[in-house]
């Protein structure tokens, strides 16, 4: 094998690399930022509802409430509502169990439930903050097209999901 | 590609190649460091640095910002300098590593001509971002955390809204997006110490009036003086385009993405109507996106350009009509200015006319090795340990720059007994890129293009597989119209 040059030496060195495919409809946007697992998940009884979850990564606290601020009402038996549970599901589907794991700094295996891992209780957590977020990741698909060249995107070349 | 052609390519670095990017890796530890603190061995690093830049036009500058953010004065003008003298190290070895690419392969290469600076008004919305650089620069890598990303959300955000600031707003969120996902980056290994320094560098400098007509290919006529091949460094310069109208012949497409951008690069031969000499083009179409669209659904992203697409799909040929050809060779594309043709095969136009073809000049803003990407082909070579070897001499296949949207595979880029790739240079080594490749595998012959999926994906399992995922584009575009127009 020939050697590859050293990590820190690399221009093009890919960093993140692309997340699985998985289906949206259910929990359109899932993201590790701020601390936090959070992200939205549609309500399963009214198209026009969202629920905003999230689970810190410092205290494995929870969260979950409706973009509204409401709380979700599966929240009040002190325990993971569906919603958060979607969120998790649909979290290690998109980043792999491993990168989830080590985000929220929690040990489980391939047979492990990931909220059983969890040990935080409901905590508050900013919800327009991260539905805000939601909103400005929609306004990307807003974004008019560009035919002027950017130099760049050679910095980020389109890399195969899998280290190779 | 000959052997003797890849013995020359690959010989002993160009002179001077070494000792430049050792400057570079000092100054790069240096900011991973962040320049707030600077021992006394990295501000040693700057001072060499500075050094290397005295008989140069830069000299006087960067030695200034050298000695006063030693002393602990990091200001905006001084990063500029020290991010100028950086890139104007890169850019010799781009130089350096270009020419002794057109040597080896005998191409001729247009010289840029300098042309008039434009040093537009300092947009309002820069100043959000050259503070944030500023902030990095001071912390150093080593000290990002979640909110220092957070504080680049409104700057970004700002910067997308105005298309004229599209490159610096791809640029800075690509950036924030590896140092989120890395964040806190103290806790790291191993950080990507000139990847990241390369972004910061290129940024600053898209940050500063003038860097934003540094945008090649604009419509607009640009002054135009000096005679060609002068060139003046670091100069943010244009030439007019000229209109061309001819038959265009894909060599292949090479694909750029991270999480909110995609750009698709056809790299292509133009073969001028009126018979004039065949040019080296690259047409760009690029969307914005997210990172939950993935795999062969990104095309779907740059549907704005069906004939463009189906030209990829199709492995056609394409006449255009009156479209704008900037000196650095980056075709304009207009759709409706364009027309599918005959089939046309890769293989045939690199072997034909990449010999006798005009190679286009770099903008000197661009000069950096991560933009060496030229198209080659290469056969009757044999294949071992990843790499190919033509009489005895090897090059690098780059494996992992096969992306989920194309269908080439590492056991079809090693079964292959021609491949139209491009070469490029990273870590110290070149490579080889493939876009095309054509062989036997488990005795069946095969030949896969990365445009052959540009209008869906022809493979039965991946079909399947992505009617299992869903329509992620039609999921979000959907969501987006319920919840962005309430």
């Amino acid at each position: 094998m020939i050697e590859t040059a050293a990590r820190e030496q690399r221009s093009a060195e890919p960093v993140v690399r692309p997340v699985r495919p998985r289906k949206l409809g259910k929990v359109p946007f899932v993201e590790l930022a701020d601390g936090r697992l959070q992200g939205v998940v549609s309500s399963g009884s009214d198209l026009a509802r969202v629920y905003v979850s999230s689970i810190s990564a410092a205290t494995h606290g929870f969260s979950c409430s409706t973009n509204n601020n409401r709380p979700c009402g599966g929240l009040s038996g002190g325990s993971p509502c569906k919603h958060l549970r979607a969120l998790a599901d649909e979290a290690v589907l998109q980043y792999g169990l491993d990168r989830v794991t080590r985000y929220l700094r929690v040990e489980a295996g391939d047979d492990d439930d990931l909220m059983s891992r969890l040990d935080g209780t409901r905590e508050a957590a900013p919800a327009a903050g991260v539905f805000s977020r939601f909103l400005r990741h929609l306004a990307y698909l807003e974004l008019p097209g560009s035919t002027a060249p950017i130099a760049e995107m050679h910095w980020f070349p389109a890399v195969s999901a899998e280290v190779r | 590609m000959l052997g003797v052609q890849l013995a020359e390519l690959t010989g002993a670095a160009p002179d001077g190649t070494e000792e430049a990017l050792d400057l570079v890796a000092g100054f790069d530890d240096a900011l991973a460091h962040g320049l707030g603190r600077l021992g006394g061995e990295r501000s040693a690093a700057l001072t060499a640095l500075a050094g290397a830049l005295d008989a140069t036009p830069l000299g006087p500058a960067v030695r200034e910002a050298a000695e006063k953010i030693a002393a602990g004065s990091v200001t905006d003008e001084h990063l500029a300098a020290l991010a100028g003298g950086r890139t104007a190290l890169f850019g010799a070895v781009h130089d350096a590593l270009l020419g002794r690419l057109d040597a080896a392969l005998g191409r001729t290469r247009a010289g840029w001509a300098e042309a008039a600076i434009e040093t537009d008004a300092e947009a309002p919305l820069l100043g959000a971002a050259r503070s944030w650089l500023q902030e990095l620069a001071i912390t150093g890598w080593r000290g990002v955390d979640h909110d220092l990303v957070s504080a680049s959300d409104q700057a970004v955000e700002a910067l997308l809204a105005d298309p004229g600031a599209r490159r610096l707003a791809v640029l800075l969120d690509g950036l924030a997006a590896e140092l989120r996902a890395s964040s806190p980056v103290a806790t790291m290994e191993r950080l990507p110490v000139r990847r990241w320094a390369d972004l910061w560098a290129r940024a600053l400098l898209l940050c500063r009036p003038g860097g934003r007509s540094g945008l090649v290919g604009r419509e607009e006529p640009g002054g135009r003086s000096g005679p060609v091949g002068r060139e003046e460094q670091g100069s943010v310069g244009r030439e007019e385009p000229t209109q061309v109208s001819g038959r265009l012949l894909i060599l292949g497409v090479d694909v750029h993405e991270h999480a909110t951008a995609v750009q698709a690069q056809v790299h292509a031969v133009l073969e001028p109507a009126g018979g004039a000499r065949p040019r080296v083009v690259r047409v760009s179409v690029g969307a914005a996106k997210v990172d939950t669209i993935v795999g062969p659904a990104v095309w779907r992203l740059l549907d704005a350009h069906p004939t463009l697409l189906g030209a990829l799909a199709e492995r056609r040929g394409l006449d255009v009509t009156d479209m704008s050809l900037p000196a650095s060779g980056d075709l304009i594309w207009h759709d409706d200015r364009a027309a599918l043709a005959e089939p046309a095969d890769p293989f045939v136009t690199a072997r034909v006319l990449l010999p006798e073809a005009a190679f286009p000049a770099v903008p000197p803003l661009e000069r950096h090795p991560v933009r060496i990407a030229e198209p080659v082909l290469v056969e009757g070579h044999r294949i071992g340990d990843g790499a190919v070897e033509l009489d005895g001499h090897t090059l690098a296949l780059d494996l992992d720059r096969l992306p989920g949207l194309g269908p080439l595979t590492p056991a079809m880029v090693t079964a292959a007994e021609a491949c139209v790739g491009l070469v490029r240079w990273d870590g110290g080594r070149w490579t080889l890129q493939p876009l095309a490749v054509r062989g036997t595998l488990k005795r069946k012959p095969f030949e896969a293009h990365g445009g052959d999926w540009a209008m869906g994906p022809t493979d039965p399992k991946v079909v399947k597989a992505e009617a299992k995922a869903g329509d992620a584009v039609a999921v979000l575009r959907e969501r987006a119209g319920r919840l962005l127009r309430r």
